[in-house]
């Protein structure tokens, strides 16, 4: 019964990389890869899901109540907070990118230069 | 390679993906079994153990200390990197000016905004602060409690007000804080080494089940991983914002 | 999987999908603030909060304003060169 979830996590992969390779501007092109990465979050929260179940914090209810997966969720949320931080050292690259090569257009950068 | 060609070589390969995505994600196990071993056993043992009510990050901090000392320091790279790039930009620029503005400060900000940045800065710090402090108890943690504290800044920054007088001086501050964190969060780490013999292990007292200072360790782990987070997307703001006022500089 | 799933799968799907198919970066990154709360909201219906908070204050926040900002640098090495 998970696999809606696993759906749209799938939908989102493709979708992202379809963004990247069609894409016409560098900043899109960062902000379409982070659209994949989220895909990455849905499959790992989909993976953790229980029915019925709670979420794992045992501040108010008694230990032994039927929680969701806590591993996947620590996993997940130091993800996040990595992925904008890769994301800013991307768009850095960007900005360097179109000061030395003038264009912020994929298909116009061409052959990697020495 | 054009462009048709390129959606063309896209579509070949992403529908075999597709496929193989689809049997790979039916024959995962559903949501109606109990939880596995591993998931299991941690959340049925977490709480007396380490009497940290927030499971998850009992894990994030304690049983898998290791890997958000891995996370926590690609952040800290992140910024570095980030830092190194848009400097050279700068450095490029700075050839060409007499004379920078050396201060952070937003130029055109109206009324209305600075009222709303100046009421919404401290209601973010205290908000932030509160998330960090109380992470093994409820929701938050280092992280999230340390990107809030980054966006204050900002606040502080789109209501005009000076953030610092002297450019040098704020950034050294700040890039000073966010290496204290990152090297505070392995010298936890180390501290477990010592103490217990064991890399991370939880040598401080653990304290009572639901108050602030319960689960060791893991409250210092949090104020590190907090200070560090939020030092790091305060130094890539500032780069990038220092960039701007750079640039603005000059042109005038 | 109650309805409250169903329906942030859905919408982060469709949110997703538009931050692809919004192709001025300007646009993108407003778009990309209504996909980072989407996914929060999608977190904590799945009994989620710590990631829900993680994605809310980056997503809506942190993202958004790096994306413009880059934008913001961009521009003005057009104005400059």
């Amino acid at each position: 019964m998970n696999a809606p979830a696993y759906a749209v996590a799938a939908w989102l992969l493709l979708v992202g990389l379809y963004g990247v390779v069609t894409s016409r501007n560098l900043v899109h092109l960062v902000v379409c890869l982070s659209v994949s990465q989220a895909s990455t979050y849905v499959l790992l929260l989909g993976i953790g899901w229980r029915e019925h179940a709670t979420a794992p914090i045992f501040a108010d209810i008694p230990t032994g109540t039927r929680v969701v997966d806590p591993v996947v969720q620590a996993l997940t949320l130091t993800d996040i907070v990595v992925q904008a931080a890769v994301t800013a050292l991307l768009l850095a690259l960007v900005v360097q990118a179109r000061k030395r090569l003038g264009t912020a257009d994929p298909n116009r950068i061409g052959v990697l230069k020495g | 390679m054009s462009e048709r060609t390129r959606l063309a070589v896209f579509l070949a390969g992403a529908v075999p993906l597709a496929a193989l995505l689809t049997l790979a994600l039916i024959g995962l196990p559903g949501s109606d079994l109990p939880l596995g071993d591993l998931a299991g056993t941690i959340a049925a043992h977490a709480v007396p153990e380490r009497k940290g009510t927030n499971t998850v990050i009992d894990v994030a901090f304690d049983y898998r200390a290791l890997d958000t000392l891995g996370e926590e320091f690609m952040v800290f790279v992140a910024a570095i990197g980030t830092a190194v790039l848009l400097r050279a930009t700068r450095a490029d620029d700075e050839r060409s000016n007499v004379e920078e503005r050396r201060e952070l400060h937003g130029d055109d900000a109206s009324e209305l905004m600075r009222w709303a940045g100046g009421a919404l800065a401290p209601v973010t710090v205290l908000v932030g602060l509160y998330v960090v402090s109380h992470g093994q108890l409820t929701p938050g943690g280092g992280f999230q409690g340390g990107v809030v504290l980054a966006t204050a800044f900002l606040f502080v920054y789109l209501s005009g007000r000076r953030v610092a007088s002297g450019r040098v001086n704020a950034l050294s501050l700040t890039e000073a804080a966010e290496a204290a964190g990152a090297a505070g969060f392995a010298l936890i780490g180390i501290g477990g080494l010592i103490f217990g013999a064991v890399l991370m292990e939880n040598f401080v007292d653990l304290g009572s089940k639901g108050s602030v200072w319960s689960g060791g360790t893991i409250p210092l782990a949090n104020v590190a991983v907090g200070i560090e987070v939020a030092g790091a997307f305060v130094v890539i703001l500032t780069e990038l914002l220092d960039q701007l006022v750079v640039g603005r500089g000059a042109r005038r | 999987m109650i309805a409250v799933q169903y329906a942030t799968l859905v919408l982060v799907a469709v949110a997703g999908t538009l931050v692809v198919l919004a192709r001025d970066p300007r646009r993108q990154a407003v778009v990309t603030g209504v996909f980072g709360l989407a996914l929060s909201i999608l977190f904590f219906a799945f009994q989620a909060p710590d990631v829900a908070l993680s994605a809310l204050a980056v997503g809506t926040v942190a993202m958004p304003g790096m994306i413009l900002l880059a934008l913001a640098m961009i521009a003005r090495e057009d104005e400059d060169g």
